[in-house]
């Protein structure tokens, strides 16, 4: 039973963190139909500079919360900013182009991201400080879960949370989810829809610099490939939850922790993506859409 | 109040428009009929910006917008109702009127609008929670007007409003067109296949065939006329 928990709360955390990232896989396709490949890349950004950020503050004496916090931040603005400008680079001269061309555009980027960081950086792993305080009243449960898996979850929570009412209640939002159900009539009601795109970009990029944040202060090492890899894995879950669907994207990142995570743990860990693959197999097969996605037919 | 000079639209290297001259006056209604692909939806999406004209010149009170993009035309009070109505599916029925109001920021000024759209279309008010794509066309059609209407325009264009709807819909709909025009005194260009209602309802008429323009002049008179006759009026 108390194994069961720790694979239920490990699966949690991983699932939490596909979440953050497939988020905004499902956003910027829901608004353009483009699958942003570079996207996991913006979050291996977010994880680099706040390793840079953290390293520099720690130097300077600050410690603990406060390193994570002002770590975080600049992360989250230096990513926003990556993604901001990586779609008015590569995908925005490309939007009458056809479909195949900003897919493409969208590889390439992905590559020369990585390499770009490969060579500012370096190939090896680099160790990543710890951020997140101990906790005494987990003390007892540390086993099950640690300080760092229940900030994964909390925050994963409470930025969904925040995201759907801005989707929901915001002039911003409603003009996000008319764009993206028809952007020329969106445009016929005096939306500027290069802005609702970049703001798209733009959120996307900061949900993935948290996620990219956390992860990397809770596993404590980082390289230039760790985008690729989650990357593909968040892409997986927004495809699972039906892509543009933004309750899909948390559900979809969810089951594939847990997928994941008890694959591993009764199993075997070489079998982890097996799992997760073949579950995505199943899904695409018995429900094209996704879990919580709309047909074709149904979103025109 | 509008005025096209020599308005040429193109879709890839096919031309849609050619050459299309015509002129709105203050507080009127125009209509523009024509046959299936005669240009007529491209010539309100022109006007709009949404297919920017290629050459040619578009004032709209004397100033060219011809350059401008969509959103900054909207803001200068053109709103259009396109063909097809184009509800936002997935969003409620109250929200796709905010999005008519998208530019505005003067909520008691908004809800006073919204309140006259209720007036005019008092079912909308009932299916205010359900969402647009489950709404009936002519309820559809009734909300496509409002939501143009939440911005506030001094120039109105519609294409094709009465496509698909019942006998009594399309009367309700041409009945709405004309108070909206006497009460607001709202400009309007009305696009329209039912040639015989709207040339009843328009106070001059422009006849496009194949991307140019080939009658205008009073309605009173292209009702008269032969050629219309003929071949828009089934007579
Ligand atoms: N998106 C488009 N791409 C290519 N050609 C188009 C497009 N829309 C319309 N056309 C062509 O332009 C011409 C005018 O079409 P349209 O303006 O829709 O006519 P109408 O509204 O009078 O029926 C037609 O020949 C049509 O096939
Ligand atoms: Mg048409």
């Amino acid at each position: 039973m108390e194994y069961f928990l720790e694979l239920l709360l490990g699966g949690l955390t991983r699932g939490s963190i596909y979440a953050l990232i497939a988020l905004g896989y499902t956003m910027v396709y829901g608004i353009i139909e483009l699958i942003n490949f570079a996207h996991g890349e913006i979050y291996m950004i977010g994880a680099f500079t706040a390793l840079i950020i953290a390293s520099v503050l720690t130097f300077h004496g600050f410690t603990g919360f406060s390193v994570l916090i002002l770590a975080s931040v600049v992360a989250v603005i230096y990513s926003a900013a990556y993604g901001y400008t990586v779609e008015k680079i590569a995908y925005k001269p490309l939007r009458q182009a056809p479909r195949l061309s900003p897919l493409i555009s969208a590889i390439g980027m992905s590559i020369f991201l990585q390499n770009y960081v490969l060579i500012a950086q370096t190939s090896d792993f680099l160790p990543f400080p710890n951020l997140i305080p101990e906790l005494p009243f987990l003390e007892e449960y540390s086993h099950i879960m640690g300080p760092a898996q229940l900030l994964i979850v909390i925050t994963t929570a409470v930025v969904t949370i925040i995201l759907t009412l801005f989707i929901k209640f915001t002039k911003t939002g409603k003009a996000m989810r008319a764009t993206a159900q028809d952007r020329n009539m969106a445009m016929l009601m005096g939306v500027n829809v290069n802005k609702i795109i970049s703001n798209t970009f733009i959120i996307g990029s900061a949900l993935a610099a948290i996620g990219g944040v956390l992860i990397a202060s809770h596993i404590g090492r980082i390289n230039f490939y760790i985008g690729f890899i989650a990357g593909i894995k968040a892409f997986t879950a927004a495809v699972l939850g039906g892509i543009g669907s933004i309750p899909g994207a948390v559900l979809g990142g969810l089951v594939l922790g847990w997928t994941e995570s008890f694959a591993t743990g009764y199993v075997s860990s070489d079998y982890e993506d097996v799992f997760a693959f073949l579950l995505l197999v199943l899904i695409l097969i018995f429900r094209p859409a996704g879990l919580l996605g709309r047909s074709a037919i149904q979103k025109v | 109040m509008l005025e096209l000079k020599n308005v040429e639209t193109y879709y890839g290297n096919i031309k849609a428009l050619k050459g299309i001259s015509l002129f709105v006056g203050d507080g009127e209604i125009i209509t523009l009929i024509g046959a299936n692909g005669a240009g007529k939806s491209t010539t309100l999406m022109t006007i709009c910006g949404i297919t920017p004209a290629r050459i040619g010149d578009i004032l709209f009170e004397k100033k060219s917008i011809r350059s401008l993009e969509p959103n900054r035309i909207v803001s200068l009070g053109i709103s259009q109702v396109p063909e097809g109505r184009r509800i936002f599916p997935l969003l409620t029925v109250a929200e796709n009127l905010d999005m008519g109001a998208f530019l505005r920021n003067d909520r008691a000024e908004i809800q006073k609008d919204l309140d006259y759209v209720f007036t005019l279309f008092p079912i909308l008010k009932k299916r205010i929670h359900q969402q647009g794509g489950t709404l009936s066309g002519g309820e559809q059609q009734m909300l496509a007007i409002s939501r143009a209407l939440m911005s506030k325009p001094r120039l109105l264009l519609l294409d094709e409003p009465s496509l698909g709807l019942a006998p009594l819909a399309v009367q309700q709909i041409f009945q709405m067109i004309q108070k909206i025009n006497s009460e607001n005194k709202t400009t309007i260009l009305l696009v329209e296949q039912n040639a015989f209602m709207a040339l009843k309802v328009a106070h001059r008429g422009y006849v496009m065939e194949n991307g140019t323009i080939t009658l205008e002049g009073p309605a009173v008179d292209l009702l008269k006329d032969e050629r219309i006759k003929r071949a828009y009026l089934g007579l």
